[in-house]
């Protein structure tokens, strides 16, 4: 059997990702036609390329029916559970790069820290009668972030995208979202918590702990792995 | 490891003998409507419990517990005073650690009664005792309300004290608050050039939000009150963190707490309700000279006891979760009750541990 590689399907994660394996004397191509999500493997032998959805490459990781996978720190932390357990982190690819921060509306010229954002929602629970919403799709990520600091009287609401416009459409107070450069977030008028950094991500080549490997395949593996490292 | 049949013939035994101390039986819904348990733990109660949700009832919970369910339905139509048992399944999500169980029976006793708190402390603490005799386990005790009332006390700012009695229940963060009450934190920078200013809203950014400049003015107020109000002192500090500190057996855990009470004399009364807490205990044959006693126990985000709590442990397993826990809860009555309050204190066991410790003792 051959050792099966999971992708990102589409756009600039897709592109640099085979880049980066080009430059390892790897090349991975989309066979077809643009909208077919099969791939071609050159350079290597028995690798094949699977082209999947980042966010679903932790679950296909988690559930062995991928060898490898490319996916951001994020994903891969917010959907497994114990993810040190399920996954090995091969090498950072060093593209993707974001930060999982804590942002809030610009003008709360009182809310610097977590410790402010706390203080926030104790009067804005009491001023509402509802708890401080906080927007995010990394509900696990932020809810542990914020138990291990301590901060009370919010809740996470979801969103799957524009997050930073909750604050303004007054869905939510606060969010909890991915950032590069912060320019979206200063356009929307939020700022990020001087200690709400909760994580750091890029895009990063995993191998999956939970997956069988029969002896070509740890061959094969142990040759990639050689030629990315 | 126990089986099923065997934890559930466990459970009946332990209930008829709750029963037989003079407790009705009660049962409540396995599905919990979210929204008193997301109102009563906050966001925390996601990581613990199970939720699911259709479109007409919105988001419930797999029960995660029976107080809650147990202290409604008393509010709502029951008696006084009430003794209650119960035993069931609840669920608890355990994503940090596969080898403790998500779903197990609990059995419980509930004693809703206003005449006699120390009495009903000590009928509940050593009704347990009975049922979990010739196990090897270990009894802790606390009291959450010495704190509470240590706390109410403090000669500083009622905000200050508001503050630190939201966090009671999570340790670190009551410790900042207190450093940062006693000076002993440097504050914030640039926070004063806010304090200071005339208008502190006087920026460049639009407001945006549900939370609007009134809101915003008056945390600054609340701020500047904060620095303008002099440091919880020493006297104050060290009293407090003695409290915190103190892990003895009952009686000369009161006899140190005596002696916090000449720096926080706040705390008589409640250690008057220890005593007669220790004198309740002896009476029902507990031995309280090798029952241990820690002021801090109990102090976790997810509870809800506000005075007396126990737990049993245990021996030589600190794997396992307690196999008993309980403790007094006047102020969720209160709290659930819409106006009307009542002492109440209970607690559960699990016979799946309780089997399990028997097996290894054997």
């Amino acid at each position: 059997m051959s050792l099966k590689l999971g992708v990102p399907s589409k756009g600039r994660l897709m592109d640099k990702t085979f880049a980066w394996f080009e430059k390892r004397g790897i090349t991975l191509s989309r066979s077809g036609s643009d909208r077919e999500y099969a791939g071609k493997v050159e350079g290597i032998k028995n690798v094949s390329l699977i082209l999947l959805s980042a966010g679903e490459i932790p679950r296909e990781l988690a559930a062995g029916r991928i060898h490898l996978g490319v996916t951001g720190v994020d994903l891969v932390q917010e959907k497994l559970p114990r993810w040190e357990q399920q996954v090995e982190e091969v090498a950072p690819l060093g593209f993707g790069k974001a930060d999982l921060i804590i942002a809030t509306p610009a003008c709360w010229v009182d809310v610097d820290t977590l410790d402010d954002l706390d203080a926030a929602a104790a009067g804005f629970r009491k001023a509402h009668g509802h708890r401080l919403r906080i927007a995010t799709k990394y509900h696990r990520l932020v809810r542990e972030f914020l138990t291990e600091a301590g901060v009370a009287d919010y809740t996470l609401v979801d969103s799957q995208g524009a997050t930073e416009g909750t604050v303004v459409n007054e869905t939510a107070e606060a969010i909890a979202d991915i950032t590069s450069t912060g320019e979206t977030l200063r356009a929307n008028h939020l700022k990020i918590l001087s200690d709400g950094l909760i994580l750091q991500s890029q895009a990063t080549l995993w191998r999956s702990r939970v997956a069988s490997y029969d002896a070509a395949e740890k061959t094969v593996l142990n040759d990639l792995l050689d030629r990315l490292r | 490891m126990p089986n099923r049949s065997q934890i559930q013939a466990r459970a009946a035994m332990m209930r008829v003998r709750f029963e037989a101390a003079g407790a009705h039986v009660v049962d409540t819904p396995l599905l919990q409507p979210a929204g008193t348990l997301l109102d009563l733990y906050g966001e925390d109660i996601r990581a613990r419990a199970y939720v699911t949700s259709d479109a007409l009832r919105g988001e419930q919970m797999l029960r995660p517990d029976f107080t809650l369910p147990v202290v409604q339905m008393h509010m709502s139509e029951g008696a006084e005073p009430a003794r209650y048992t119960y035993s069931g399944e609840v669920f608890r999500r355990q994503e940090h650690d596969p080898d403790r169980s998500n779903e197990y029976i609990q059995v419980g006793y509930e004693v809703f009664d206003r005449e006699d708190p120390a009495g009903a402390d000590a009928e509940v603490f050593s009704l347990f005792a009975l049922q979990l005799r010739g196990l090897p386990l270990r009894a802790a005790t606390g009291d959450i309300g010495i704190l509470i009332a240590a706390v109410a006390g403090l000669k500083t700012t009622d905000r200050r004290k508001a503050a630190l009695m939201r966090h009671l229940w999570r340790p670190r963060r009551f410790r900042v608050l207190l450093d940062r009450y006693a000076g002993r934190k440097a504050g914030l920078e640039g926070r004063d050039a806010l304090l200071d200013a005339a208008d502190p809203l006087a920026i460049d950014v639009p407001m945006i939000g549900k939370r609007r400049a009134p809101e915003i003015l008056e945390r600054i107020e609340a701020l500047r009150e904060d620095r303008a109000a002099p440091p919880i002192s020493d006297n104050e500090l060290a009293g407090l963190e003695t409290l915190l500190n103190v892990r003895e057996t009952m009686p000369f855990a009161l006899e140190q707490l005596r002696d916090v009470a000449v720096d926080l004399p706040q705390i008589t009364p409640a250690l008057d309700r220890l005593e007669a807490r220790i004198a309740a205990l002896q009476a029902r044959g507990v031995d309280v000279n090798t029952l241990d006693f820690e002021a801090s126990y109990g102090r976790t985000s997810m509870e809800y006891y506000d005075g007396f709590v126990f737990g049993f442990y245990a021996e030589g397993r600190p794997d396992l979760p307690p196999v008993a826990t309980g403790g007094r809860y006047d102020a969720l009555t209160r709290q659930l009750g819409e106006g009307a309050e009542i002492p109440a204190i209970g607690g559960v066991i699990r016979p799946d541990l309780m089997l399990e410790v028997e097996e290894g003792a054997q």
